[in-house]
C-alpha cells in the first residue's frame, strides 16, 4: 500500500519548484506586459522579428533554450562572465538560473494573453481620457492595466503553471542539483531513472496534474470575474 | 473667445474651416455626414494635427502650425462629450465623473464643482450605478458631467445625441440649453439636425463638402436664401424669435409677438412672456398684391420685397421685411404673372395650422 505522504526529497522539489515558478513569473511580468503592449499598440521596423522572439521558446526545443542560456548566462558567457566579475554573482548551478530558465520559458504564453487584452480594449476610452486632461502615462495606468486586467491575471496564471513544469531548458542550464535546482519535473525524471523511485514519481505525477488543472481552473475564474467588474 | 481657421488636406477630402465666436453661447457647426465635421472635431480637440491652421481659445493658443505651437489633448483643456458617450466601464458613475477633476491640477482652475454637475444635469441618483446600466439619455448626461468637471475653457459636443430616441433628445436639450445660461464657458455643438441647430444654435457654422459656406447668427444665416439647399431643403425658411403674447381659448389660439408683428398659431401649453424660436417654412408662405379679403388665413403680414432667387427651376424663393427678413417659396409662374420684383410690396399669408413644429428656448 502506496503512502501517500511525500517524502523529504519530494517536498523540498514541490517547494523549489513554487519558488522558482514564483519569481520567474514576478520578474517576467514587467517585461511580458512591455512586449504585449508594443505587439498590440505599436507598428515599428522589425515588428514581426521581434513577435517571432518573443514566440520562439514556444516552437524552439526547450534543450535549444537551455544551451542558449548557458553559453550567454553561464559564467564564461558575456553576459553571465561579467556578471560574475562584477557581482560575484553566477547564475548556473543554482535557483535563480532555473527561475530565468523558466521564466524565458512560458514568457510567450504570458505575452500571447496579455496582448490579446491590450487588443480587446476600445480605444475610444483611451482616447477619451486623454481629453479628460489624462496624460499618455496616465492613460496607459488608470484605463489600459485596468482593462486588460483578466489578461493579464490569466497569462500571470498560464506563466506559473508553465514554470512549474519547466524541464528541458532547466536541466541543460542549470542542470540537476537537489534542493537547488531540481523542480518537480526533474525530480520526477530522476525518480523514473532511480529503481524503487515509483512510488515517487507517482506522487509527483499527481501532484503536478493537480497543480496544472487548479492552474488553469484558477486563471479561468479570476478572468471570468474580473470582466465581470470591469462590466465589459 | 474663440477663434478657428483651419485647413487639411485628406486623401479625398479637403477641410477648410473657419469661424469665430465673441462670446459664450452656443455655436452649431451644422452640416450633413461627410461636410468634415467628425474631422474639424478631431483638430479642435488635438486628436489630429491640420496640415494647416491656428486655433485660439479664450486667449490661450492651442494651435498654431506656422509657429509650432501644438498643444496636446490632455492640455487643449476642451471637454469633449462623444457621440457614443465612452463612459468608463470599469468605474462607478462618480468616479466616471470626477476622471478629471483631479487632473486638473491647479486648485484655482477647478471652477466647476462637483456638486453644481451633479444639480445641473440631474445626476444624484446615478452616483453610485454601474455604466452599464445606464441607459442612452443617462449616459449622455454623465458625459456632459465628466467633460464639464474638468472646467473647460470649450464645451465640445459631438452630435451628442445622434444615438437617442426623439423622447431622450428632447429631454436632454434643456440640460444643454442651462450649461449656456449658468455656465459662461463657450460652446461648440455639431450636430446635421435641424431641430437641434434652430434650438440651440446663436451662431451657425454651415459646413458642406470641408468648407465653411457660412457662418453667423442664426436667424440671419438661416434667412440666406442662397443657402437653402443646406439649412433645410423642403423644410427651408426664415426663424424668428418671439414670445407669447396671448391665448385665445375660444377658439384654441396662441398670439406670438416678433419685431415688427404679431402671428397667430394653433394654441400652445406654454406660459405667457415665454420666448420661442420658431421656423416659418417658405413653402407655406403665400404672396398677394392686395390685402386679401375674406380669406382663411389668419397671418397676413405685409412688407417689401428684399431679395429674389434666380435660375430657371418652377420655383423661386422671396425674401421679405415684414419686420424681420421672411422667406416665401413661389412658382415661377405666379412671379411672373404678379410681376415680383425686389422693392415690390406684398402681403405674406401664412395659415396657423402650418405651424406644427415648435422648438422652445427657456
Amino acid at each position: 500500500m502506496m503512502s501517500w505522504w511525500l517524502s523529504p526529497n519530494e517536498a523540498e522539489a514541490l517547494l523549489l519548484s513554487l519558488r522558482v515558478a514564483f519569481w520567474s513569473v514576478l520578474i517576467g511580468l514587467p517585461f511580458g506586459i512591455a512586449a504585449a503592449w508594443l505587439l498590440a499598440r505599436r507598428t515599428f521596423f522589425g515588428k514581426t522579428l521581434f513577435d517571432s522572439l518573443v514566440h520562439l521558446p514556444l516552437v524552439v526545443p526547450p534543450v535549444v533554450v537551455g544551451y542558449v542560456l548557458l553559453i550567454t548566462l553561464g559564467r564564461k558567457g558575456f553576459i553571465g562572465g561579467w556578471l560574475y566579475d562584477t557581482f560575484g554573482l553566477s547564475l548556473i548551478f543554482t535557483w535563480r538560473g532555473a527561475a530565468i530558465a523558466a521564466g524565458v520559458m512560458s514568457f510567450p504564453l504570458m505575452v500571447r494573453a496579455i496582448r490579446l487584452s491590450f487588443e480587446a480594449i476600445d480605444q475610444r476610452l483611451e482616447v477619451a481620457a486623454r481629453t479628460l486632461g489624462a496624460s499618455r502615462i496616465d492613460v496607459f495606468f488608470t484605463i489600459t492595466l485596468p482593462l486588460a486586467l483578466p489578461g493579464i491575471l490569466a497569462g500571470i496564471v498560464l506563466a506559473f503553471a508553465r514554470a512549474l513544469g519547466e524541464f528541458g531548458a532547466t536541466i541543460t542550464f542549470v542542470s540537476n542539483i537537489p534542493g537547488e535546482t531540481r523542480t518537480l519535473p526533474l525530480a520526477l525524471f530522476t525518480f523514473t531513472q532511480t529503481p524503487g523511485g515509483e512510488d515517487s514519481a507517482i506522487r509527483l505525477v499527481v501532484i503536478s496534474l493537480a497543480l496544472a488543472i487548479a492552474a488553469l481552473i484558477a486563471s479561468e475564474m479570476i478572468a471570468r470575474r474580473v470582466r465581470r467588474q470591469i462590466g465589459s | 473667445m474663440l477663434d478657428v481657421a483651419v485647413k487639411h488636406a485628406l486623401p479625398n477630402f479637403q477641410l477648410d474651416v473657419s469661424f469665430a465666436a465673441q462670446s459664450a453661447g452656443i455655436t452649431v457647426v451644422f452640416g450633413e455626414s461627410g461636410a468634415g465635421k467628425t474631422t474639424l472635431v478631431n483638430i479642435l480637440s488635438g486628436l489630429t494635427r491640420p496640415t494647416e491652421g491656428r486655433i485660439v481659445v479664450g486667449g490661450r493658443v492651442l494651435l498654431d502650425t506656422q509657429l509650432g505651437t501644438d498643444l496636446s489633448p490632455d492640455q487643449r483643456r476642451i471637454g469633449y462629450v462623444f457621440q457614443d458617450g465612452r463612459l468608463f466601464p470599469h468605474f462607478r458613475v462618480a468616479k466616471n465623473l470626477t476622471y478629471g477633476y483631479g487632473r486638473r491640477r491647479r486648485r484655482t482652475e477647478r471652477r466647476i464643482t462637483f456638486d453644481q454637475v451633479v444639480n445641473l444635469l440631474g445626476l444624484s441618483e446615478l452616483l453610485e450605478r454601474r455604466v452599464t446600466g445606464l441607459s442612452g439619455g443617462e449616459r449622455q448626461r454623465v458625459a456632459i458631467g465628466r467633460a464639464l468637471l474638468t472646467s473647460p475653457t470649450l464645451l465640445l459636443l459631438d452630435e451628442p445625441l445622434a444615438n437617442l430616441d426623439l423622447p431622450r433628445r428632447r429631454a436632454i436639450i434643456p440640460f444643454i440649453e442651462r450649461l449656456r445660461d449658468e455656465l459662461a464657458i463657450p460652446i461648440v455643438y455639431i450636430t446635421h439636425d435641424q431641430d437641434e441647430l434652430i434650438r440651440l444654435a446663436d451662431t451657425v457654422v454651415l459646413l458642406d463638402h470641408g468648407r465653411t459656406v457660412a457662418s453667423g447668427g442664426l436667424e440671419n444665416t438661416l434667412s440666406r436664401l442662397d443657402l437653402g439647399g443646406l439649412t433645410g431643403g423642403i423644410d427651408a425658411g426664415a426663424v424668428f424669435s418671439v414670445s407669447v403674447a396671448g391665448h385665445d381659448d375660444a377658439f384654441g389660439l396662441t398670439k406670438l409677438n416678433f419685431d415688427g408683428g404679431e402671428l397667430v398659431v394653433s394654441r400652445l401649453a406654454i406660459p405667457h412672456g415665454t420666448r420661442l424660436r420658431i421656423r416659418v417654412r417658405a413653402r407655406d408662405v403665400a404672396l398677394a398684391l392686395e390685402k386679401p379679403r375674406d380669406i382663411s388665413t389668419l397671418n397676413v403680414l405685409s412688407g417689401k420685397i428684399i431679395e429674389m432667387s434666380s435660375g430657371s427651376g418652377p420655383q423661386v424663393d422671396i425674401l421679405i421685411d415684414v419686420g424681420k427678413p421672411l422667406w416665401a417659396r413661389v412658382t415661377r409662374k405666379s412671379t411672373a404673372d404678379l410681376a415680383l420684383a425686389p422693392g415690390k410690396l406684398v402681403y405674406a399669408l401664412i395659415k396657423s395650422v402650418a405651424f406644427d413644429r415648435f422648438v422652445e428656448q427657456s
